[in-house]
């Protein structure tokens, strides 16, 4: 059988490629956005004023310390400690739900504002603001799904933990899904400066 | 399954038979055995291939005659485009690599299997279920899709046709390629055997390697591109959309990033296939291993670099249009070096014409003549007077079905003994080769004439000048059919009452021929010491 | 002939590196927030990218192991960035040198 002998590196790897092409899928976005950006500078700005800061950045805050829960109950795994490797992911399966809540809000408010795709309000606006919009519902939406997906596989990965099959000696899948959570991170580190600083 | 009749030989058991009890489609469907997943791939993909097929012939004897009805008119603009999509996505993407690439190139490292073999029976779901909904995209709905396999924007968001859950069947099926890539890329570098040095490898694994990374790198631009066709239809962005500040031009940016790449994914294993053969049958090493691996590399980067020339006329910028018609003229490089290296390969070699040589000949006939009309489109100025006409058609045809086909048809007829352990009748084969080549060159090269005359691609009408080359054309696709029903019946025959082939029937140097035909299930019984390359031959038996 | 090590040679970072780097991006976040409360025009995005690829540095460095990787997985890394580079330079040709008809 291959499972017999476990290719460690060989995993991190495939997960690293893959990580790639999550880069790239969310490539083709920051493609659309850069190009949209040289042609609409002015109306980006007008428009990202109207994003709250505040909450972006209380986001971005909550995704690093999520990421570094996520390390940590990482460490925590590689010392044989489990008990506190499931806390530190309980912890970032928290600050993920967090986030969603915090994202749900800031939508909320756009919308209760008209601002949604497609919406009259928008398409009374300035064309530079309106695709402004749609790229921050765009990629903060997929994102968001990125988001929504970590939460489901750390959760996974806390029952693998609890039952065993990832331990102190075989733990590649928990190293693997924080890469995942990372890469979300990574992606969100770009975003918030893009939608919500270039005023 | 009748492929488990096949009687086990001598033990090891084949991959083909299972035991007494596991037996049944199950034992395949879920098999993580890179050979049955294979082989599951390849009776996917020629299935699909016979539909697309089916719809060429329909639209060919539509456009028989000027004022032809046959079809409807929304019915021709559903036809061209299920076949694009159906040849493109679910037949050409996935042709090599998916089936002979993952049937060969553990064989070729000496691996027991890829690194993943459950995601890579999970590739296999994916592309099935991409199958599947591409089909609901066909029959449900307000009607097939009628955009072209391009989904250009703003018409793919506008039509009231089923385009919505086409381009989630793409989606799919882009994921399912990603897959098979990250999973060839991770075999490659951590399962080699012993010995199995970078420049030991075979022609063959380099070009699944160069494949693969495009396929990672570039195909999820696609995966974005269609999803935001969806999100554009059902969520109503407007990205896109002109009237509401989008730029439809950066549409096609995205959708040819990838779907310039997807050339090369289709064309490099069909390259790899060639170089693998062509030394076999000339009784010679490869010449000039270096400069063919290194040049598989380099088309797949440098062929990133070209998507804009699908865009010569699209009104982008002329400075686009300079860089991106340089860059194209680059490319043509390192396949101008692969087909000097594969003739001086055969330069004063003992060749011997077998059916799977015949088929590399024909590869670098059409090929050639494919890869050289490209240029023409190439050159931005030439482009001008052929963009969108039966030129293109032409040229990708024998860039793609010349190329990629019968580079194809080559690997199924070198590697049919291995995998059956039967042979099929060579003469028939030969016979098949010369009635497709034929077909395809009355089929396609009309279109050449027709497009330098005029006629635009994916007309349904055409006035009285055109008649005669499209007549032509038809006919042409009559026989390329016959050639095609005669090669598929002759191995058919030969899975069923070919004559046992034995291991090595080529006397070829790569490794999996060391082992029983067909393989057995998990390999090698010990992981091979590497000791020569795959070109390093055995004295020739035919000559003592 | 593997080029990565297939047995598992674990590197464990303390919690108090990962500390560390957790403050520095913080401290990261805030300097980019004031940042762009001053108008520098371009220089704006500009500074406002640089934070936010060291921020991204960090987390790929030390969140995710990379700084303990084989050289080879860096190099991929690089080159999968390269290439995402590559793709959004050259459409820049296009969308940068285009003549616009301004309404």
């Amino acid at each position: 059988m291959i499972e017999a002998h476990k290719d460690y590196a060989g995993a991190k790897l495939g997960m690293w490629l893959f990580l790639f092409t999550e880069v790239v899928l969310f490539g083709g976005l920051f493609l659309l956005y850069s190009a949209y950006l040289h042609r609409y500078h002015l109306d980006f700005h007008h428009a990202a004023r109207n994003l709250d800061t505040f909450l972006g950045g209380a986001n971005t805050i909550i995704l690093i310390t999520s990421s570094f829960f996520m390390a940590m109950s990482i460490t925590a795994l590689q010392l044989g400690r489990r008990g506190r490797c499931l806390g530190l992911l309980a912890l970032t399966v928290l600050m993920a739900l967090g986030f969603l809540a915090n994202k749900a809000i800031e939508w909320w408010a756009k919308f209760e504002h008209g601002i949604f795709p497609g919406s009259e309000h928008l398409r009374a606006l300035p064309q530079g603001e309106e695709i402004f919009y749609s790229l921050y519902f765009a990629m903060t939406g997929l994102h968001g799904i990125h988001v929504l997906l970590g939460v489901g596989i750390l959760s996974f990965v806390m029952i693998l933990v609890r039952r065993g099959r990832v331990r102190q000696e075989d733990f590649v899948i928990l190293e693997n899904s924080g890469l995942y959570w990372h890469l979300v991170d990574l992606i969100w580190i770009f975003l918030f400066p893009l939608f919500y600083l270039i005023t | 399954m009748s492929l488990t009749g096949i009687k086990a030989g001598a033990s090891p058991r084949g991959f083909l038979s299972s035991p007494q009890d596991a037996g049944g489609l199950r034992s395949w469907i879920f098999s993580t055995d890179h050979k049955r997943i294979g082989l599951l791939y390849l009776a996917c993909i020629l299935t699909l291939f016979a539909a697309g097929v089916a719809l060429g012939l329909i639209m060919r004897l539509k456009l028989i005659t000027p004022g032809n009805d046959l079809l409807a008119p929304q019915t021709y603009n559903a036809v061209f485009t299920v076949h694009g999509v159906i040849m493109i996505f679910l037949v050409v993407i996935p042709s090599i690599p998916a089936s002979f690439g993952n049937i060969l190139l553990p064989l070729h490292i000496g691996a027991e299997d890829v690194s993943f073999p459950r995601l890579n029976l999970f590739s296999w779901w994916l592309y099935l279920t991409g199958a599947v909904v591409a089909l609901v995209s066909i029959f449900t709905g307000s009607g097939a899709p009628d955009t072209g396999w391009t989904f250009y924007v703003p018409f793919s968001e506008r039509t009231t046709t089923n385009v919505s859950v086409a381009v989630m069947a793409v989606f799919i099926l882009g994921f399912s390629s990603i897959l098979t890539g990250l999973n060839f890329i991770t075999t490659i570098h951590q399962l080699r055997a012993p010995g199995m040095t970078w420049r030991r490898l075979s022609l063959f694994v380099w070009s699944l390697y160069a494949t693969a990374w495009v396929q990672v790198l570039a195909t999820p631009i696609l995966g974005i591109t269609v999803l935001l066709v969806f999100a554009e239809r059902v969520l109503n962005l407007g990205l896109f959309d002109p009237g509401r500040g989008g730029d439809p031009l950066l549409y096609q940016h995205l959708f040819w990033i990838y779907s310039h790449p997807a050339v090369y994914i289709m064309i490099l294993p069909a390259m790899g296939v060639i170089s693998d053969i062509i030394p076999v049958f000339a009784r010679k090493r490869i010449f000039g291993y270096n400069m063919i691996a290194f040049s598989s590399l380099t088309i797949a980067s440098v062929g990133s670099l070209v998507w804009a020339h699908h865009m010569f006329t699209s009104g982008m910028s002329d400075l686009a249009v300079l860089v991106f018609s340089f860059l194209t003229f680059i490319v043509a490089v390192p396949s101008a070096i692969k087909i000097f290296n594969w003739l001086s390969t055969l330069y004063k070699g003992s060749i011997i014409v077998e059916p799977p040589l015949l088929f590399t000949l024909g590869f670098i006939w059409m090929f050639s003549v494919g890869g050289l009309t490209g240029l023409i489109q190439g050159a931005a100025g030439a482009d001008i007077h052929v963009h969108d006409t039966y030129f293109i058609v032409a040229h990708f045809h024998y860039v793609i079905f010349g190329g990629t086909g019968l580079g194809m048809f080559a690997a199924m007829h070198f590697w049919f003994p291995k995998i059956f352990g039967r042979m099929y009748n060579r003469r028939t084969a030969a016979a098949a080769f010369w009635i497709i080549l034929l077909g395809m060159n009355v089929l396609y090269f009309p279109m050449f004439i027709l497009g330098l005359m005029g006629m635009p691609r994916r007309y349904y009408d055409y006035p009285a000048q055109f008649a005669q080359g499209q007549l032509i054309s038809t006919v042409g696709s009559w026989i390329l059919a016959m050639g095609l029903a005669l090669m598929f019946y002759n191995l058919y025959a030969g899975v069923r009452r070919g004559a046992a082939a034995g291991p090595n029937p080529w006397g070829a140097a790569t490794l999996e021929w060391t082992l029983p035909s067909p393989p057995p299930s998990g390999n090698f019984a010990e992981i091979p010491e590497v000791e020569k390359g795959p070109y390093d031959f055995a004295p020739d038996p035919r000559h003592d | 002939m593997a080029e990565l090590d297939k047995r598992h040679a674990p590197h464990i970072l303390s919690d108090r590196l990962l500390a560390t780097v957790w403050a520095t991006l913080v401290c990261l976040t805030a300097i980019t927030i004031a940042v762009a409360r001053i108008d520098l025009g371009f220089y704006n995005i500009l500074a406002a990218l640089s934070i936010a690829t060291t921020k991204a540095l960090l987390v790929i460095f030390f969140f995710m192991h990379m700084k303990y990787e084989h050289a080879l997985l860096k190099w991929l890394l690089f080159l999968a960035c390269v290439v995402l580079a590559i793709f959004i330079g050259l459409t820049f040709f296009d969308v940068a040198f285009r003549l616009q008809v301004r309404s």
